[in-house]
């Protein structure tokens, strides 16, 4: 590499103009949508004041997108719709036309192509996704395995629209939870607190970082066998892995003691009731790829559940609201336990100080 | 090279089944692709990832990898097992900013496709839980010459680390019948004065730009952002009462009982007789839900805005934060509102930047020194509408209080008189 390129300044220019992008009658018609309509599953027509209309198609993909499936999507894109696109925060892709009678050409365009069209109003849409095992490096399992087993399972939620309402599932490989709050959440739950391997923490770890990370102060520097080193506090130890990150020896990932655990209820939106956050209902699921059936029997039995009893437009949260903690955990036969009681800061505000009880 | 394929037998069970496979697709690149080195690449990822399926760990440890001039925008992987896959040793991800939306022409794609092609290992997700186009898999020699090309055609890198983080918008006015915003313009406008602190981290911790164009808050923007701009509009929803007749004419009266009126949360609706519908809009939290169910009908008003709420964030370290409303109703029309947004948000980044600890979200530092103290400290007087409901606890020092009555109704006064000219 030659010098003057290597110290090539760089234009910062930030994030880019999306309106070059965008499908001109999106951009015509800017802020001026009426209405939309779900014709079918995976399809939305927008409806403009001034009339024109815009047709997209919803498209679920395997998201870790090689070079060859990403020019097949457009490839696609050229052909079969006007070349653009956007991406959901939950990695589908959205073809966008004009014209409404490409839409069925398209649509058996993309599922030849072996593509899923979906994921549109009250369907289970694609999971968001974390990195896990392919790329990240704390992880303590594989996101993109565990949301292709599910997906397989789910394909015929993603491809109606027949929930109550929308169900976004999340999934997260660590407990700093990247996929964040969902509907249905998917999250490693570690068991054990961490093993440290003191040969490593001399070198690498920066002590007072480390044991300022720790969310109950259960980390000490301490001599071991001699050498700066540090331990924990194992009877405070929360196993919440934060430790992990800045200080790799504190090894939290275990093949066995690393679980599973499953949370509802979190809402985004602040339709009807306030956002919400998700609330534990399983745990100690076993990690177990490369398909993680015990995960994925949990969740499908809550969505059957929800759907069979929650009313037109109630989201989980929503319909756990409605029918009470007794009755989820009575419907979904998933055991309560005394992990369900929280006792982290705000936990008396979770506590039934009433005697409003369900019978 | 068809005799080195590592043999990947558990994840070989990630092709079976409906849904497209992120395993098949490693293999493509493997298998069919003309250059070696991408091949090569795939057959260690691969190797490397079956291991880890294995004794279910994770083999990439992080270190320092930049472009030139930047401190941020590239995270750095190096297996910790290089020696059985040497192949794939340096694997880092390229974090891209998108445009707001999420928007690409086909055109715009491949030409990224191409580059990325050329330097990197072939695979690319739109797009990270972090809002950014991640280009994964690419060695540290060839990471500036993948930057410096994409970079002359207008992609730039987005944060990692302590600062502010690429921004996240919804589809909203492109496509959103419901958005009150221009979230092109909000997301652009705040991300692009504060590149400085996306390339060179120095605040105490990430800080996160969320847009959503209404209430219905698709990017999840009060859970996860410390700065969440959300559209909204203080007049009243307008009542097309043709289509609520026609919408009753095919859904019946008792589905709008049962689906809208008796569903909004401050029951400020009322079905009428003759089939029209009322809204007592001093009432509506514009919470969204009868314009979702009624989208023909029922429209947000013509005097929009946005509420501001700050402070959200994931687990790590006191817990989960949701915003907290900071600004009910921030005007976005004119040049001049843009700049009051920017200033805002310079004053609370600011502000962290000073009296945030090392690691700490906003949202902590909040909490650890109170709403009130915050407010002060960015010049916000408080509002009643930034609390579900005030003090309940006695046990305070109030000797100020007569004073901060008093500035009260001087700045109620005031406002009244400046809104009377
Ligand atoms: S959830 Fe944790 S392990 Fe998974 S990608 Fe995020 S930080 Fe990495
Ligand atoms: S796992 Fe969590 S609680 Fe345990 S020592 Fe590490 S940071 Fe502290
Ligand atoms: S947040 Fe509101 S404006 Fe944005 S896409 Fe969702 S519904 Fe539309
Ligand atoms: S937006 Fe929500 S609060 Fe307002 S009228 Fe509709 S349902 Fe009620």
């Amino acid at each position: 590499m030659s010098q003057a390129q290597a110290l090539r300044p760089p234009i910062e220019s930030g994030c880019p103009d999306g309106f070059q992008y965008m499908h001109p009658v999106m951009r015509r018609n800017f802020g001026m949508w009426k209405f939309h309509e779900h014709t079918r599953p995976g399809v939305l027509r927008h409806v403009s004041e001034f009339g024109e209309e815009i047709w997209t198609v919803k498209v679920g993909t395997q998201r870790i997108l090689d070079v060859f499936t990403l020019r097949k999507l457009c490839d696609l894109g050229d052909q079969y719709a006007d070349g653009y696109v956007r991406f959901t925060i939950r990695s589908n892709i959205e073809y966008m036309l004009a014209d409404g009678s490409k839409v069925e050409p398209l649509i058996k365009a993309v599922e030849d192509a072996g593509f899923i069209v979906g994921g549109t109003a009250n369907s289970v849409t694609m999971i968001s996704h974390t990195q896990g095992w392919l790329h990240c490096d704390i992880p303590g399992t594989d996101a993109s395995g565990v949301v292709k087993s599910m997906m397989d399972e789910l394909i015929d939620e993603f491809r109606a629209h027949d929930m109550p309402n929308r169900v976004h599932i999340t999934t997260s490989c660590c407990q700093i939870n990247c996929g964040g709050q969902g509907d249905i959440a998917i999250n490693v739950q570690h068991t054990k607190p961490p093993k440290i391997n003191h040969d490593l923490v001399a070198n690498v770890c920066e002590r007072p970082s480390v044991v300022a990370r720790c969310p109950v102060a259960a980390i000490r520097p301490a001599l071991v066998n001699g050498k700066p080193s540090l331990e924990v506090d194992e009877k405070k130890c929360i196993c919440c892995g934060a430790c992990f990150p800045p200080c790799p020896p504190m090894q939290i990932n275990d093949a066995e003691h690393s679980k599973l655990s499953i949370w509802v209820g979190g809402n985004h939106s602040n339709a009807r009731g306030r956002p919400t956050f998700q609330k534990l209902v399983a745990s100690g699921i076993p990690n177990n790829p490369p398909r993680w059936p015990e995960a994925t029997a949990i969740v499908k039995n809550i969505l059957k559940t929800y759907k069979e009893d929650a009313k037109d437009w109630e989201r989980i949260n929503d319909w756990i609201e409605r029918i009470g903690w007794p009755a989820f955990f009575e419907k979904t036969g998933l055991p309560f336990t005394r992990y369900h009681v929280d006792n982290w800061r705000g936990a008396r505000n979770s506590l039934n100080a009433s005697t409003h009880i369900r019978f | 090279m068809a005799n080195n394929h590592h043999s990947t037998p558990m994840l070989d069970e990630l092709e079976n089944g409906p849904w497209p496979s992120f395993i098949s697709g490693i293999k493509r690149l493997r298998d069919q692709h003309s250059d070696g080195r991408i091949q090569g690449m795939a057959n260690d990822l691969l190797g490397q990832l079956e291991h880890s399926y294995e004794t279910r760990k994770g083999y990439w440890k992080g270190g320092t990898v930049s472009v030139f001039g930047y401190g941020s925008g590239i995270i750095p992987r190096f297996s910790e097992v290089a020696k059985s896959f040497p192949e794939s040793k340096e694997f880092h991800t390229v974090r891209v900013q998108p445009p707001a939306g999420n928007f690409y022409t086909t055109a715009i794609l491949r030409q990224l496709t191409d580059s990325w092609e050329k330097y990197g290992s072939g695979l690319i997700t739109f797009h990270g839980q972090t809002g950014n186009a991640m280009f994964i898999g690419v060695n540290t020699e060839n990471t500036q010459a993948f930057f410096d090309e994409i970079n002359e055609y207008g992609f730039d890198l987005g944060g990692a680390g302590p600062c502010v983080r690429t921004g996240m918008s919804c589809v909203g006015a492109a496509r959103c019948e419901q958005s009150c915003t221009n979230e092109q313009r909000v997301h652009r406008t705040l991300m692009n004065r504060f590149t400085d602190d996306v390339h060179r981290p120095s605040l105490p911790y990430k800080f996160k730009f969320k847009v959503s164009g209404c209430p219905n808050d698709c990017v999840n923007a009060i859970e996860r952002s410390d700065f969440a701009v959300i559209g909204t509009w203080r007049d009243e929803i307008k009542v097309d009462q043709a289509e609520v007749k026609a919408f009753i004419a095919k859904k019946g009266r008792d589905y709008v009982i049962d689906n809208v009126t008796t569903r909004c949360p401050t029951g400020c609706m009322t079905l009428n007789a003759d089939d029209t519908l009322d809204i007592d809009n001093k009432n509506c939290v514009r919470c969204m839900h009868c314009l979702n169910v009624m989208n023909k009908a029922l429209s947000p008003g013509d005097d929009k805005g946005v509420s501001i709420l700050v402070g959200g964030k994931r687990t790590l370290k006191i817990g989960d934060l949701m915003g907290t409303v900071i600004v009910p109703f921030f005007k976005l029309d004119t040049d001049q509102d843009y700049k009051d947004l920017v200033t805002l948000a310079e004053t609370i980044i600011e502000f962290w930047a000073e009296n945030g600890l090392e690691h700490e979200r906003c949202g902590e530092m909040i909490e650890r020194i109170g709403l009130a103290n915050f407010l002060e400290g960015i010049g916000i007087e408080p509002d009643p509408n930034m609390v579900i409901h005030p003090r309940q606890s006695s046990y305070v020092r109030m000797d100020g209080f007569e004073d901060a009555a008093e500035q009260f109704y001087r700045r109620k006064m005031e406002e009244k008189q400046a809104a009377a000219g």
